[in-house]
């Protein structure tokens, strides 16, 4: 472990804590829009970044590929291509792949990143067990040979993020030709020195994107907890605990996004001892068995995966998070300025309580605003 | 417009194509304007004799309002950027929309009047002035307010707010209308009031659940008439009907005692 | 409940010297000694002796000697004295332990374990009486380079430097409040810091504005609990220093009992009179980087850009990269508070236990900084416990720009450091806010002693510096190779950049 925790951070840290700005675009019937809105919003979140880190992640971005898990790949040396392509070639049929398209920009030492296309090569997989296989593949390709990372490993789907303010990185990976019905950006303002393009946000598993404002003091325990269920923490960010939790909980335990918000933002014991004793009884639980998944600390995030963005703040609200929406767009803000420049006018505008998701869900184009009773 | 040289001196040339002015009125395009020159242009223009400056355009620009001190007169439409009127001196500042967090963060002195609702911190260590928003407020508002002897802040929200209103209350008053809460409802906001130990806190409603240190108690007829001037005084900024307001009950919080954490120390 | 405690310490008097002249009955806050008539002697409470010595200080014939209880529990290095009384204590009340003063516990210095080198024969030594040793510093934020131009055949400066501070020695006062201490002490470190032209800090209990005449040798603190927070008070100071946490308690907020806010304290403060004057825990605008920089920009912006911002945090395990995010948040200054650091009242079991050594915090922040290359856009300021010339000489050494020191002013004007500050009972009228108490510090002749200590310390810096070669202090500053470690661990070496002697 120590080698790959000094890899990625020379300095040694316990992790990465950076400060951020967050912003996420929803358009509830499923219609794809162009990256002009989200790129203006979060640039408008300047201050809260210093340059150093910028990300976008993209939803409904490859229709002509819908079917097959879409792999973005930074590489750092040539030989970590190779034994990347050779891993990827044995464990799937690679469908297409090439390098994204990128052009001149104000970032800072870009790496080569690559896009493949591809289906697991083992017949007859359930989707859960397809996804399975890719995670295993994906936590393999991260670990390997320490030069190679994931940015983004789910159908339909891509990350793009750099060492840059987020404007920039957009203009390097040519984001204008693209076009999404869910935008999940980022803004970062990390401490050390730049070069570690993977360190910037989103951060992704399969189709889950997380973007992250905040830190975990819970980080330590959080990341033991997973790494008991097969997770591997390589990127030495909150963010990336955040991440593998939804997956586990959402994806592979199927939990709905309610309960999972009292597992992460865990009310408080005097609270859940004045409910109703059926209500009571089921958060006690969750709390005694997923203890290890609270996240305590500041932290306001939207996370993203297909057919639903949901915006969550820590229980105590230590991280700003507006909501917003307009005909049927959602929005969520670290700032509501940043809202307002892209649409001035919104139907409804609010900030949620901590602890309290909102959510945008595709099938029933309603944002659902979970209250805690 | 009058005295065009002085004030091209005063702002330079850059600034000029923002600023339409009309006697001692100015109006300022803030599109696209980075939040240093702001301030810096309207502060050039309170120091050129403005009376009355109106920003246009305002999506998330910073501190307006932090360094000027002359009881000028600044109207805001858009949504203005954290820290508004931070350290804020004397100026009186309306804004048409939303602020967002920590509006009012340690005012000194002034008014100011928000037609939307803001973010969290609002008026943290507010030491004078008076601060009106006639939505709902975020978490930890009021936070540490202090007073002493006739100078003393007052913070009206008339909607509801979040946790841990008034923590460490040290002096100031503040009342919550909650006029967005069905009749006879209560605010929801837990911890309020923790670790008071001066000022007031007026609810019109109840109030669900207190901090260490807080209690909650019937107002009286000094309280009545105290909260009956502040209605009237924040009904007239916004043209609300302040008889209505006054029909339904009023509560006060305040501080147990002025030393709530004297016995959780051994001497 | 009856107390299961005996006295800490006894009072010895010698009958046969004492002539009743009751110096010590008036003279101790305590109420320990006593004068009984009807005996014509005077006796004393052992149990609320403190051990401040102002009684022994000012007996006139040397009739009173005080010891420790020689009454104590058996050895034992588990559970010492300290514990043992600690958990009866508690058992008693259900109380916090509150305690004053810096951490006293073995172990966390490592000032006594490196030692200075000193120039012969490759390389004069320098005799400082005789020539020129230069120790002033200039603390704020430095560019990278100097863009200059010519203009008609004359040299001109184009990059404007950012607002800079002063000082002819490289040693502050540090911060300590206005509450904590009276105002008596506060005008006495204004006064010195005047005189000897370095600064003083004012802690976060406000200024008095009798004080705004020394506004040019003032840096002006702004904490969590806002106190004397207003446009006139950062208008006058020559700095702000926002202050996220002290050495002696990080994590927890001020805490200045109520028996110290007298009505002088309650206006500068705006609390009511007689209560705790309790600063959060954390600031409430600063929950993250991108808070701390909101925050720098802020008292910028309301005061035109014209002051160096400082920020203070206290060493804890991650200082590197929490001042790495700090000097990107546009901190002019980083002021470090290592866990030896003092204060007026804080819980005994955060002061002992809470934070790291400030040598360990200002080696690692000045590496970071420098790997980073952001080293020039910060000065760093060390304090925690800074008891004699040779620790700042060694912490410059280390990388520190200037050092911050208050335990050693206060000592300078009378304290003792017994530790019982909190009590607002002080008997040498430092840490009490009691007007007439308080009148026993006469800041003519207080500000003489502090003049004194910074004369001292800054002709024995001067000493050090011309034995080791050195006339100028710049180049004293984190040049490591002067030192030489004595009885440290590899790793702690490592973490110093320090070597072994004879290495």
């Amino acid at each position: 472990m120590d080698s790959i925790t000094r890899l990625n951070c020379r300095y040694g840290d316990d992790k990465e804590f950076a400060g951020c700005s967050i912003f996420g675009m929803m358009n509830l019937q499923g219609k794809r829009f162009s990256s002009k809105d989200p790129i203006r919003a979060i640039s408008n979140m300047h201050e809260r970044g210093n340059g150093l880190g910028g990300g976008f992640a993209v939803y409904g971005l490859y229709p002509e590929h819908a079917d097959d898990y879409a792999f973005h790949i930074m590489y750092l040396s040539r030989e970590a291509k190779r034994k990347t392509d050779k891993l990827l070639n044995e464990s799937f049929e690679v469908v297409y792949d090439e390098e994204i398209p990128t052009k001149k920009a104000n970032v800072r030492d870009p790496p080569k990143v690559w896009r493949y296309f591809v289906k697991p090569n083992v017949k007859k997989l359930s989707t859960k067990a397809a996804d399975d296989y890719v995670l295993e593949k994906v936590m393999r390709i991260n670990t390997e040979t320490g030069k190679a990372f994931v940015f983004s490993s789910g159908k339909n789907m891509g990350v793009f993020k750099g060492v840059g303010f987020p404007e920039d990185v957009a203009e390097f990976f040519c984001l204008e030709e693209y076009e999404g019905y869910m935008w999940v950006c980022h803004g970062r303002f990390p401490t050390n020195t730049p070069g570690w393009w993977g360190g910037a946000h989103p951060f992704n598993i399969l189709d889950w994107t997380v973007v992250h404002n905040g830190e975990l003091s819970s980080y330590g325990i959080n990341r033991r907890y997973l790494e008991m269920y097969g997770y591997k923490c390589t990127m030495q960010t909150d963010t990336e605990v955040l991440a593998y939790a939804f997956d586990l909980l959402m994806r592979r335990q199927k939990m709905p996004i309610d309960i999972v918000s009292q597992i992460v933002a865990a009310p408080f014991w005097d609270e859940i001892d004045g409910l109703e004793p059926g209500e009571a009884r089921v958060l006690k639980a969750l709390r005694q068995t997923y203890g290890s998944l609270l996240m305590n600390g500041p932290f306001s995030v939207v996370v993203a995966h297909h057919a639903e963005m949901i915006g969550l703040t820590d229980r105590i609200k230590l991280r700003p998070l507006s909501a917003g929406t307009r005909g049927d767009f959602l929005y969520l803000s670290s700032e509501e300025s940043a809202i307002r420049l892209v649409s001035p006018t919104l139907d409804r505008s609010w900030n949620p309580r901590g602890g309290e998701p909102v959510v945008g869900r595709l099938e029933t184009s309603k944002v659902v605003e979970v209250m805690a009773k | 417009m009058d005295n065009a040289e002085e004030l091209v001196a005063e702002i330079g040339r850059r600034f000029l194509p923002r600023v339409k002015a009309k006697g001692n009125a100015y109006t300022v395009n803030a599109a696209d304007l980075y939040y240093r020159d702001l301030n810096v242009l309207v502060r050039a223009l309170s120091n050129n004799g403005a009376e009355k400056i109106e920003i246009r355009n305002v999506y998330g620009q910073r501190y307006i309002g932090t360094n000027l001190d002359k009881k000028i007169d600044i109207e805001i439409h858009g949504t203005p950027g954290n820290d508004l009127g931070a350290f804020m001196n004397g100026p009186t500042m309306v804004v048409y929309g939303n602020a967002q967090d920590c509006c009012g963060n340690t005012m000194n002195d002034g008014l100011i009047i928000i037609h939307g609702h803001t973010g969290d911190v609002t008026g943290y260590s507010m030491r004078g002035g008076k601060l009106f928003i006639q939505d709902d407020v975020g978490y930890r508002v009021g936070i540490h307010m202090k007073e002493y002897q006739d100078k003393r802040p007052c913070l009206i929200v008339g909607g509801t707010t979040g946790d841990f209103l008034g923590e460490y209350m040290a002096g100031g008053v503040m009342l919550v209308l909650g006029l967005n809460l069905r009749q006879g409802g209560k605010h929801s906001a837990r911890f309020a009031g923790t670790g008071m130990h001066g000022g007031v806190i007026y609810v019109r409603g109840g109030v669900s659940h207190l901090g260490i240190g807080a209690k909650a108690a019937d107002v009286d007829g000094d309280d009545m008439k105290q909260i009956q001037r502040l209605v009237v005084e924040f009904c007239y900024y916004y043209g609300f009907n302040p008889d209505k307001i006054m029909e339904e009950k009023f509560t006060k919080v305040i501080p147990v005692s002025h030393r709530p954490y004297g016995k959780l120390y051994a001497y | 409940m009856r107390s299961y405690l005996s006295p800490e310490y006894i009072v010895h008097r010698d009958q046969e010297r004492c002539i009743r002249c009751k110096v010590c009955v008036n003279q101790c806050t305590y109420e320990t000694h006593y004068y009984d008539p009807e005996d014509d002697k005077i006796y004393s409470r052992d149990l609320n002796c403190t051990n401040c010595q102002r009684c022994v200080v000012f007996c006139p014939t040397n009739a009173i000697t005080i010891t420790k209880n020689p009454n104590a529990y058996k050895e034992n290095d588990n559970w010492t004295q300290e514990s043992i009384i600690a958990v009866k204590k508690q058992a008693e009340t259900g109380g916090v332990i509150l305690t004053g003063m810096g951490c006293d516990k073995p172990n966390f210095t490592f000032w006594d374990r490196l030692l200075l080198n000193a120039s012969q024969v490759t390389n004069p030594s320098i005799d400082p009486l005789r020539e020129p040793m230069e120790i002033r510093t200039y603390l704020g934020s430095k560019p990278d380079h100097l863009e200059l131009e010519n203009r008609e055949g004359d040299v001109v400066l184009v990059t404007e430097l950012a607002p800079q501070l002063c000082l002819e020695t490289p040693i502050m006062f540090s911060a300590i409040s206005y509450g904590a201490t009276s105002l008596n002490v506060h005008e006495s470190l204004a006064q010195a810091a005047t005189e000897f032209g370095t600064f003083f800090n004012t802690g976060e209990g406000g200024l008095d504005p009798r004080l705004y005449k020394y506004g040019d040798h003032t840096i002006v603190q702004v904490a969590s609990g806002r106190f004397g927070v207003h446009p006139q008070y950062l208008d006058v100071g020559a700095a702000i220093e926002i202050k996220i946490g002290q050495g002696a308690k990080p994590g927890i907020g001020g805490h200045l009992p109520g028996e110290k806010v007298t009505e002088d304290i309650s206006r500068t403060r705006m609390i009511p009179v007689g209560t705790d004057a309790l600063s959060p825990a954390p600031q409430h605008d600063i929950y993250s980087i991108e808070d701390l920089w909101q925050l720098i920009y802020a008292l910028k912006e309301a005061t035109s850009y014209s002051k160096p911002v400082s920020v203070k945090i206290a060493a804890v395990h991650n200082s590197a990269a929490i001042a790495s995010g700090m000097v990107r948040a546009g901190a002019d200054i980083i002021a470090l508070d290592g866990v030896r650091g003092s204060t007026g009242a804080a819980p005994r079991v955060i002061r002992d236990n809470v934070g790291i050594p400030i040598e360990m915090a200002i080696a690692s922040v000045d590496q970071r900084l420098r790997e980073e290359g952001i080293r020039n856009r910060a000065s760093i300021v060390a304090a925690g416990g800074i008891k004699s010339s040779a620790d700042i000489v060694k912490a410059i050494a280390l990388g520190a720009d200037a050092v911050y020191i208050a335990t050693a002013a206060l000592v300078a004007m009378g304290c003792t450091v017994c530790q019982n500050c909190y009590t607002g009972k002080c008997p040498w009228g430092i840490t009490t806010t009691d007007p007439w108490i308080s009148k026993r510090i006469n800041p003519k002749i207080a500000s003489k002693r502090l003049v004194n200590l910074l004369h001292a310390w800054s002709s024995e810096i001067k000493e050090m510096m011309g034995g080791m070669g050195i006339n100028a202090i710049e180049s004293l500053c984190g040049n490591r190779l002067h030192l030489r470690a004595v009885g440290l661990t590899e790793a702690e070496c490592r973490i110093l950049g320090v070597k072994m002697a004879g290495d």
